[in-house]
């Protein structure tokens, strides 16, 4: 009760079901290609539009391939899905960002670098991963292409209100250690069903301290601890990132709404359906052994003795067995938990002065034309081509590997993206969850590294 | 896909395996489909674990074992955690899954289920247990799901548990109604919403 949650959506509460769900109004609806052709389907089949156009944005980011986006998609399936999206988003009067359009990229990152997702929304995406938004503030989730239906007719959804649960972190993240490894450890502690039916609130000293690329990361992996969704209050760090986008107010308007914002906390009286505390300082760098995101531990660690024997098989490891030392075959830098700039700097300070190693292939993929530009800004492109490293064109790319980006069967890859479940990443690949900073280690020694050895 | 539930009497396919993944129901790369074409889905449930690379069944895996059968998937914990992709429940639809029982499901996966008119049965661990031994002990083990008095029973065993369903739902359920029929209903408490904020 009294959460910034409650609220939030309390706030955006239509109706209430007698003896179900609430119907809820949505602020923002975000469409990529692969789960919204069957609801624009049904709009037709229904014979209506959409409530709110102005509402809903729309860009192709999970088939897009990662070089020569000026020419057609080659595979001719993935080009239907794509030229799908554009069709429907025209049809029906939708703010279209094509590919090669400059406004382009992963959702999940376009969406907050236009200032497109605000404090205080209601942000919803047929993709599990919507729960980045919550980073600025807002109540974000995933849902499937039925409701994706739902809120292009009626620009509400029906929902039953999860429960609410408090994570709190205090102290400072030690040397080495990132936002991702903040959200693998918490996944390895809570597993990947442990805030199964709530909405999570990230609060605490180390949750404040972090720029708002960490929180977008941190935010982004609440879906892998079975959260509906997860968030952070917003604070001066947010007002700052936001001020000067394309889509944030101007002006007076501006001034309104960061007064409005900074409303948005939970009371001090707010009760939580759940508390759990951590300590930063015992945060290491993190890396994932398993086939899924919970299946984690320190990078300097032993897999457990109690492991799951079917993942371990899958992996070819062993139980008690260390990581350090592995060889990698594959290293990506991407998606939209690791494909900005933050990210992207953060690689390239521990490759400076180091070379990629010779058996390792690395994808480096920006989240967005945005990230690429900042990137060739700040010249990081050049460094990072003369360190035997290329960037290549924004997408989901080898996170989920429905381009032509996917590693080989039995190939070991340490990636920086959500998800290592079986075959996520191509049929028969190998996955090892990791930061930007363990990637960048194991990309120049071929093995998984500790990032804390390097200067 | 929209069909009334009533009492469901069937045998099952058991799969005691926790925290199966969408990515596992349905692979990434069968989401390339623009249409809601079940069959498709349906053929391709389960992929990677029902067939190897060259397309032939792979022996081990009960979708290929002739003893099980039957319109409900038993499961394990946290059945279809991972994406959101709705194509794992047109998948679990299309093969001819009417139900699935497991101790929990995902949030997302769990709704995009009862909008395709496939049962979510959550039940106690202790109960998910008996049912698998019963499975394991005789093939032929029926359930029985009655949704008008919300209970699911093992009936090798006769053990019965209620499972949580809204009344909302159950209604919807029982006369195949879906949630956008609702919400279209709803265009005056809409914009009344939005000139009230």
């Amino acid at each position: 009760m009294n959460t910034l949650f409650d609220k939030i959506w309390d706030a955006h509460v239509v109706s209430d079901l007698p003896d179900g769900p609430q119907q809820v109004y949505i602020d923002r609806l975000y469409c990529h290609e692969v789960t919204s052709p069957q609801a624009f389907d049904g709009l037709r089949a229904r014979g209506i539009r959409c409530l709110r156009p102005e509402r809903i944005y729309c860009m192709p980011d999970h088939n897009t391939p990662t070089h020569d986006q000026d020419k057609p998609i080659e595979d001719p399936v993935s080009k239907a899905q794509v030229d799908a999206l554009e069709r429907n988003a025209r049809e029906f009067g939708l703010t279209y960002y094509g590919m090669m359009s400059p406004d382009n990229g992963i959702i999940h990152v376009v969406g907050p670098e236009k200032g497109l997702s605000l404090p205080g929304m209601t942000i919803v995406c047929g993709d599990s991963h919507t729960s980045t938004h919550g980073a600025m503030g807002a109540v974000a989730f995933g849902i499937g292409t039925s409701e994706v239906e739902m809120v292009l007719a009626s620009q509400c959804i029906l929902q039953k209100k999860p429960k609410t649960m408090s994570i709190r972190i205090e102290g400072e993240l030690g040397k080495g250690v990132t936002a991702k490894d903040l959200a693998l450890y918490l996944m390895m502690k809570l597993t990947t069903s442990g805030a199964t039916g709530y909405f999570v609130e990230y609060r605490g000293s180390a949750v404040r301290a972090l720029s708002m690329e960490g929180r977008l990361t941190l935010s982004n992996l609440s879906i892998e601890m079975g959260a509906r969704g997860g968030f952070i209050a917003p604070d001066e760090t947010t007002f700052a990132y936001l001020k000067g986008r394309e889509y944030a107010p101007k002006g007076e308007e501006w001034d309104k709404a960061v007064a409005w914002w900074k409303t948005l906390q939970s009371g001090p009286d707010a009760v939580f359906d759940r508390e759990v505390v951590f300590d930063a300082a015992d945060v290491p760098p993190m890396i994932t052994y398993g086939t899924n995101p919970g299946m984690g531990m320190p990078i300097d660690g032993r897999i457990p003795a109690d492991a799951n024997p079917k993942a371990l098989a899958y992996m070819g490891f062993e139980a008690g067995q260390r990581l350090i030392g592995h060889p990698v075959d594959y290293v990506f830098l991407g998606a939209c938990t690791n494909g900005r700039i933050e990210d992207f700097r953060a690689f390239a300070s521990l490759v400076r002065g180091r070379h990629k190693a010779p058996d390792v292939t690395a994808w480096l993929v920006p989240g967005s034309w945005a990230v690429k530009r900042q990137i060739e800004a700040e010249g990081l492109d050049k460094e990072l081509a003369a360190a035997g490293f290329e960037i290549r064109q924004p997408g989901c790319s080898a996170c989920l590997a429905m381009n032509d980006d996917k590693f080989p069967s039995g190939k070991y890859a340490v990636s920086t993206s959500n998800r290592n479940f079986e075959g996520r990443q191509g049929p028969g690949s190998r996955t090892l969850l990791a930061s930007p900073l363990v990637a960048a280690a194991a990309a120049v020694t071929g093995k998984v590294t500790d990032p804390r050895e390097f200067k | 896909m929209k069909q009334k539930f009533d009492i469901i009497e069937s045998f099952c396919v058991p799969l005691p395996i926790d925290n199966i993944d969408t990515d596992q129901i349905i692979p990434a790369r069968f989401l390339k489909a623009t249409t809601r074409d079940e069959k498709f889905f349906g053929d391709n449930l389960f992929c990677d674990w029902r067939y190897d690379a060259d397309g032939s069944p792979k022996a081990g895996f009960v979708l290929n074992d002739p003893r099980y059968g039957g319109c409900i998937l038993a499961a394990g914990a946290n059945f279809g955690s991972g994406s959101s992709r709705e194509h794992a429940a047109w998948a679990i639809a299309g093969y001819g899954f009417r139900a699935v029982i497991a101790s929990s499901f995902a949030d997302i996966h769990k709704q995009n289920e009862l909008n395709n008119f496939v049962l979510p049965v959550e039940v106690s661990e202790d109960f998910l247990r008996e049912l698998h031994a019963s499975i394991a002990a005789n093939p032929l083990t029926k359930v029985r799901i009655d949704v008008p008095a919300e209970t699911v029973t093992n009936l090798a065993t006769g053990r019965s548990e209620r499972f949580p369903i809204s009344g909302y739902k159950k209604y919807c359920l029982m006369n195949a109604l879906d949630d956008i029929d609702y919400l279209l209903e709803q265009k005056d408490k809409i914009e009344a919403f939005e000139k009230a904020r």
